[in-house]
């Protein structure tokens, strides 16, 4: 029993980091209705800029929790403002395009980020600093959990209800909301389209940074192609709970950790990759809107 | 327009140049080239950066005793980048034996690579020397294969014989990378000897490289209650299990083999490798005199401590050396093929096959990391040494003898 509730906290911690990602694509997804392939390397990206912003502060020399905000802070910034370069360069030239030309950009652009990430950080691994010092927390009933996983519980948590409330609560968000609805109808009612959208990339970016430290945190080895498989697996996640739906992408993100700890723990690691992919089949089969996704009609 | 023809013409200079580039370096010198591949970059880096120091060093020594010169004609040691992959070091050992026309090669560390290459390497008739590969498949391949180093079925034998006997353990997990060749060979050497005294596999899960999270085979393996988790893998997955290791609460001793080897799996482990044992082909505490005079001239040069896969690629090198000085002795006319002849014309073929069973003949050979007697498999048979990590530093603990 113990075994099986230590595997859930492994899960749950591992599924808040894809829930942060998975919010990311589905934000995009609901303003733009793009698939914003680039995310998971904006992910790497901000594991990266963690990485220099520790050193910048020499967060792992003096560890202290003020600093390990900062480093958190100043890699959310950072991508956001990457997030926002992306969008305006590379996404905002082809929005009236054909969707696949906006696919195919976004392609581009996730390959662009890798290669010019081995480019600026190599290819070797590098190893992101200890800027929390690690103690480990009995839960009892023989759970333990480290300070690291917590914080990256709490981080998600925090983020993620920060997020409900700008999208409910504020004047940004309800623009928000309008746009993804019908983007002229939106602009028509004096709302800036082009401004919205540039803002929903940087919220998605930072989130994906605050992901990206999070992990590294508990998982010190980055590299440039770290982003590929949790982006794409966060895209499952993302699918799963109903794409371009908030609450939709956490709990996706949620299951799929859940998932993917359980299969590794009980039946075998090999099939740790494939069970997101088994997920996205018959999720696709069974409810193809995802958990909390509204079947649209669409009129042809 | 005019952007688009400039394009064109600086595209077309740009290759006529690389053309130009390549035809020079096989193009009439007489030299002797030796090929190296190694991951310089990627997962597990340290292994071909080391390898590449070793050879370094090993070129230093003959450029001051012999003016860089094997048998009057400069050697030159052409190094390529595999970034880690399997089918990465089959391209470069490729070019290395087809563009640089090499006469030996000299590699890999990690097992499933110098599989990849070998083949290349025996059917175009060209020796290779993998300092470091310790799966018995790698010189299986052929008769132009061979190591500097002891074998995995020996090394499985000895961790799971210092397990049972000097640590009196009865219970131990084993955490494998399933894609990689070593791993599973070791894993399953050391399951063999380990139940063969005794002992019980309690538990065998598995890992693939570059996984970022390994909570929920740690925490599997908890659940068993080992005395000891066995880690058969490269160093950068190792230094990340044992600190989620100790993240889930698990204390007992992790054991590794020569994959730990790097500079790097301190840096990456830290505390959580404190307690840890791995085997290895030789200890810097070691008073050996060879070694140590190796380790003055490493220090000297690169103001490091080498690691074994430096000491193996030092030792991979030379051997290479003294076979061609060798063959220039015994065999000038052979000799001759080496430098004049075309990659995959008859007379490097005959060069090449005679340059093969000098080496294949090496017997006694002192180098740094023992002496090398290579025995019908091309395999060298050396005693392994058990490291301890103790505060951050890797302490000698014993050797054991094959």
């Amino acid at each position: 029993m113990s075994e099986f509730l230590q595997q859930l906290v492994n899960g749950i911690t591992w599924g808040s980091v894809y829930a942060l990602i998975a919010l990311g694509y589905t934000m995009v997804y609901g303003i733009l209705r793009l698939i914003n392939f680039a995310h998971g390397d904006i992910y790497m990206l901000g594991a990266f800029m963690g990485l220099f912003a520790a050193r910048w502060f020499n967060a792992a020399g003096d560890p202290s929790p003020m600093k390990a905000v900062l480093v958190l802070l100043t890699s959310m910034l950072i991508c956001a403002l990457i997030g926002m370069l992306i969008e305006r360069l590379a996404y905002k030239p082809v929005r009236k395009s054909p969707r696949l030309s906006a696919l195919i950009t976004a392609i581009g652009v996730s390959l662009l980020i890798e290669n010019g990430g081995v480019l600026v950080f190599g290819a070797s691994p590098q190893f992101f600093p200890q800027i929390i010092p690690e103690k480990n927390i009995a839960l009892g009933m023989g759970v333990t959990l480290s300070n690291q996983q917590m914080i990256v519980l709490i981080v998600s948590v925090v983020l993620m209800f920060g997020l409900r409330m700008l999208v409910l609560h504020t004047r940004v968000g309800k623009a928000m909301q309008a746009v993804s609805h019908n983007h002229m109808a939106a602009a028509l009612m004096g709302i800036s389209v082009d401004r919205i959208v540039t803002f929903t990339f940087m919220i998605g970016s930072s989130l994906a940074a605050a992901a990206g430290v999070l992990v590294a945190l508990q998982s010190p080895k980055i590299e440039p192609y770290m982003g590929i498989m949790p982006g794409l697996k966060a895209f499952v996640a993302a699918v799963l709970g109903g794409i371009g739906n908030i609450p939709g992408a956490v709990v996706g993100g949620l299951v799929m950790g859940v998932a993917e700890v359980l299969v590794t723990g009980y039946i075998s690691p090999t099939y740790r990759d494939a069970i997101a992919f088994v997920l996205l089949i018959v999720i696709l089969l069974v409810r193809p809107a995802g958990i909390f996704g509204k079947a649209v009609t669409e009129k042809v | 327009m005019k952007l688009r023809t400039w394009l064109a013409a600086s595209a077309l200079a740009l290759s006529a140049f690389i053309a130009a580039g390549c035809g020079g370096a096989s193009s009439g010198k007489a030299e002797l080239v030796i090929g190296e591949y190694g991951s310089l970059t990627g997962n597990d880096a340290t292994f071909g950066q080391s390898t590449k120091l070793g050879v370094e060093l090993a070129l230093a020594e003959l450029a001051t005793a012999k003016g860089g010169k094997l048998g009057g004609l400069p050697v030159r040691v052409v190094v390529e980048d595999d970034q880690g992959k399997a089918e990465e070091a089959a391209t470069v050992v490729q070019k290395l034996i087809n563009q640089d026309q090499v006469i030996a090669v000299i590699g890999e560390v990690a097992s499933s690579r110098s599989l990849a290459a070998a083949p290349i390497c025996q059917s175009n008739g060209v020796p290779m020397v993998s300092p470091s590969s310790t799966n018995p498949k790698v010189t299986e391949t052929g008769d132009y294969i061979f190591r500097m180093c002891f074998i995995d079925p020996f090394q499985g034998t000895v961790m799971a014989k210092f397990a049972s006997t000097n640590l009196g353990l009865k219970k131990v997990a084993i955490l494998q990378d399933v894609k990689s060749d070593y791993s599973v060979g070791l894993s399953q050497y050391f399951k063999e000897a380990f139940t063969a005294a005794g002992g019980v596999i309690v538990a065998e899960q598995a890992y693939t490289a570059g996984d970022q999270d390994f909570s929920a085979q740690l925490t599997s393996i908890k659940g068993k209650n080992p005395e000891a988790i066995f880690i058969p893998g490269y160093y950068t997955e190792v230094g990340l299990i044992a600190r989620k290791a100790r993240q889930l609460g698990i204390t007992v001793p992790l054991l590794g083999g020569d994959g730990w080897e790097s500079e790097q799996l301190i840096e990456i482990g830290g505390d959580a490798l404190n307690g840890a044992y791995y085997s290895n082909h030789f200890a810097v505490d070691n008073p050996d005199p060879a070694l140590q005079g190796f380790l003055t001239k490493f220090r000297d040069k690169f103001k490091k401590d080498p690691d074994a896969i430096a000491g193996l690629a030092y030792d991979a090198a030379n051997v290479i050396f003294a076979a061609v000085e060798k063959l220039h002795a015994d065999d000038p006319t052979a000799f001759a093929g080496l430098s004049s002849a075309k990659a995959n014309s008859a007379e490097r073929k005959a060069a090449t096959a005679k340059l093969r069973a000098i080496i294949a003949a090496t017997n006694g050979y002192a180098g740094v990391t023992g002496t090398i007697t290579l025995d019908d498999k091309r395999n060298a048979t050396k005693p392994a040494v058990v490291l301890e990590i103790k505060g951050g530093k890797k302490v000698f603990n014993t050797q054991i003898a094959p």
